[in-house]
């Protein structure tokens, strides 16, 4: 067991209700090695951002924990940064600014001013945003949001990086560029990272594995699937590559026949 | 939408007319002729029958101090008001004046002379008036947001808090300044209680009246400011663990200022409105004391006097109002937002 990283043990969580208690998950089981990319799918409304905001410590589970190396999570915490779906960057700060906040934090008193300064510069410039660092977040476009919002949480050094549907709010072309950039710096950094999206292609382009999830209410994992492509992987190539659509084809089974919407299938 | 918002924001767009003069060879002239017309020449037109409505009426109007005043009679007691204001300071320079060459005389009589420096007493004027009632509305104001913009931060950040106070706030919220003045007055006199008074009671009396009712505004909207700060952004501090006062700091009270101006602003227009009533009735120096003592005179030139005072308090209400306006752009992280 030595390579569990992250542990995720039989997590269920209710919520109250006015009609009483409502389970949103029931008996999420997985564990996550350390470098592995795993990306959570699954129709929305399935509990997706809940497994996430209770790996980040935001929600406490109701039965169940989650074990970082060997600890048990009960905040939120900066050893599991947060990319947020609308980037959540605070309007009044400057993209450095953001990122400085971040980092003054995390690395007071063991950072020279010096040295935080550089850091902050070295986590923009891994997503390309030192020409427009001192620009505020209205004054960029929303996948340069997104890159600061990314660079913020990589500046933390997390452990784990969970990131919520990044790049949910993106047009298709942005889109694809931020998944070519979030490669190339998992190329480099090999951090242990959760996604969560909708997006069957990103899934499989990105992950290492796939985590699929049941619809609610009391969604569980319905199976997982190992991505075993060759990196560094590249959009282009992979395009008629047979294992790759292969792997699109199982997880968009999944979604479409053996999970569909129940709305769906009421029609 | 912009640049509209943007002329109606500076009042008359002097903005846009400047930027003419820079570029002066490719002017569109009708349209500025049109954008002329619109944003000078119907406000113009609008006051110019004010005007003619106003004469028209005021002299079908009599009353026992004679016709009411139209503009030309209210033109004319503005320019006398300004009059006395100029020979009363020329009467306190004399009176400073006689008064040190006395001292002189008589040190150079008797070096060892005891001298008395007194202060003029002279009855204040309009404009005197005027300096006092916006240095008591000042006072007010401040003191009201230094009490009002923490406690509406801690009330939007805690529930239990915020239920505890809400009732006392709905309820103390419409109270009228006028209910508050006598209890104010008593208070005051009971407690402050000196032998070197730094400030006079009524000076005290009408700034805390004023406090009392500009209260309310900013404390709700600086708790609703807090409370709906967006949920990320909160979750953005608590993923960095940022401790209760860094997250106020760097978080809570930028995201709430604009809510936070809002409130102020209504604020400092309730203050305006209340000093005035709470001159008038407790007879403390300012604005109000002035209406009351033209009322009170009854010549045949008060209620004329009585109108220059009307325009003078909305006059300064509009510049205290825009002065605020300036401040929250100038502090405004959301340069997009349309602030009127």
């Amino acid at each position: 067991m030595s390579n569990a990283h992250l542990e995720i043990s039989h997590v269920s969580i209710e919520f109250p209700t006015p009609n009483g208690p409502f389970k949103a998950l029931d008996d999420v089981e997985m564990t996550i090695k350390e470098g592995e990319f795993v990306s959570l799918i699954g129709h929305s409304g399935c509990g997706k951002s809940t497994v996430l905001n209770i790996v980040a410590g935001l929600y406490q589970t109701t039965t169940g924990g989650v074990i970082l190396d060997g600890k048990e999570v009960n905040e939120p915490g900066p050893d599991r940064a947060v990319v947020f779906q609308n980037h959540s960057l605070l309007p009044w700060l400057t993209a450095y600014e953001n990122v400085e906040l971040a980092v003054n934090q995390v690395f007071k008193g063991k950072k020279t001013k010096a040295e935080i300064k550089q850091w902050v510069e070295h986590n923009l410039s891994l997503v390309h945003m030192e020409h427009a660092m001192h620009k505020r977040p209205d004054e960029i476009s929303g996948g340069m949001k997104q890159r600061v919002g990314i660079a913020r949480a990589l500046s933390m050094e997390p452990k784990v990086l969970l990131m919520d549907e990044p790049f949910g709010a993106l047009d298709a072309l942005t889109r694809a560029h931020m998944q070519d950039s979030l490669i190339e710096i998992q190329t480099r950094l090999n951090n242990t990272v959760i996604m969560i999206t909708h997006d069957v292609d990103e899934a499989v382009l990105l992950s290492d594995r796939i985590v699929m999830m049941t619809n609610g209410p009391a969604a569980t994992i319905g199976d997982v699937l190992d991505i075993d492509l060759p990196r560094p992987r590249d959009r282009v190539g992979l395009a008629d590559d047979e294992h790759y659509n292969h792997y699109r084809a199982e997880v968009l089974k999944f979604l479409y026949e053996r999970q569909r919407k129940p709305e769906e299938l009421v029609a | 939408m912009s640049a509209r918002a943007e002329s109606v924001m500076g009042g008359f767009g002097w903005k846009r007319f400047l930027s003419i003069g820079l570029r002066f060879k490719d002017i569109n002239w009708s349209e500025q002729l049109r954008l002329m017309i619109t944003k000078l020449g119907v406000p113009l037109v609008a006051i110019g029958i004010f005007l003619v409505l106003w004469g028209g009426i005021a002299s079908q109007i009599q009353t026992s101090l004679g016709q009411l005043p139209g503009p030309i009679k209210v033109w004319e007691q503005t320019v006398t008001l300004f009059d006395e204001h100029k020979q009363e300071r020329l009467k306190e320079l004399a009176f400073y004046e006689r008064q040190e060459k006395r001292n002189v005389a008589k040190l150079a009589n008797n070096p060892d002379a005891e001298i008395k420096i007194r202060p003029y007493t002279g009855k204040p004027t309009f404009f005197d008036q005027i300096i006092t009632s916006v240095l008591t509305v000042a006072t007010g104001f401040l003191l009201a947001s230094l009490i009002a913009i923490p406690l509406g931060i801690i009330c939007g950040l805690s529930n239990t808090i915020y239920t505890a106070l809400n009732p006392l706030i709905q309820v103390f919220k419409p109270v009228s300044p006028l209910a508050w003045l006598p209890i104010v007055t008593m208070v005051v006199s009971a407690v402050y209680i000196t032998d070197d008074p730094m400030f006079s009671k009524s000076y005290l009396n009408s700034a805390i009246t004023v406090t009392l009712c500009c209260l309310w505004p900013t404390i709700i909207n600086t708790t609703v400011g807090v409370s709906t700060i967006d949920k990320d952004l909160i979750n953005v501090s608590r993923v960095l663990r940022l401790g209760w006062f860094t997250k106020v700091i760097k978080i809570v009270v930028p995201a709430s200022t604009p809510m936070m101006f809002a409130g102020l602003r209504v604020s400092l227009g309730i203050g305006w409105m209340v000093l005035i009533a709470a001159e008038m009735l407790a007879q403390n120096p300012g604005l109000g004391k002035f209406v009351w003592d033209e009322f009170q005179n009854g010549s045949s030139n008060s209620m004329a006097r009585i109108m220059v005072a009307v325009f003078a308090i909305g006059l300064i209400g509009f510049l205290l109002d825009r002065i605020m306006l300036m401040l929250q752009r100038a502090v405004s992280w959301d340069k997009n937002a349309v602030l009127r």
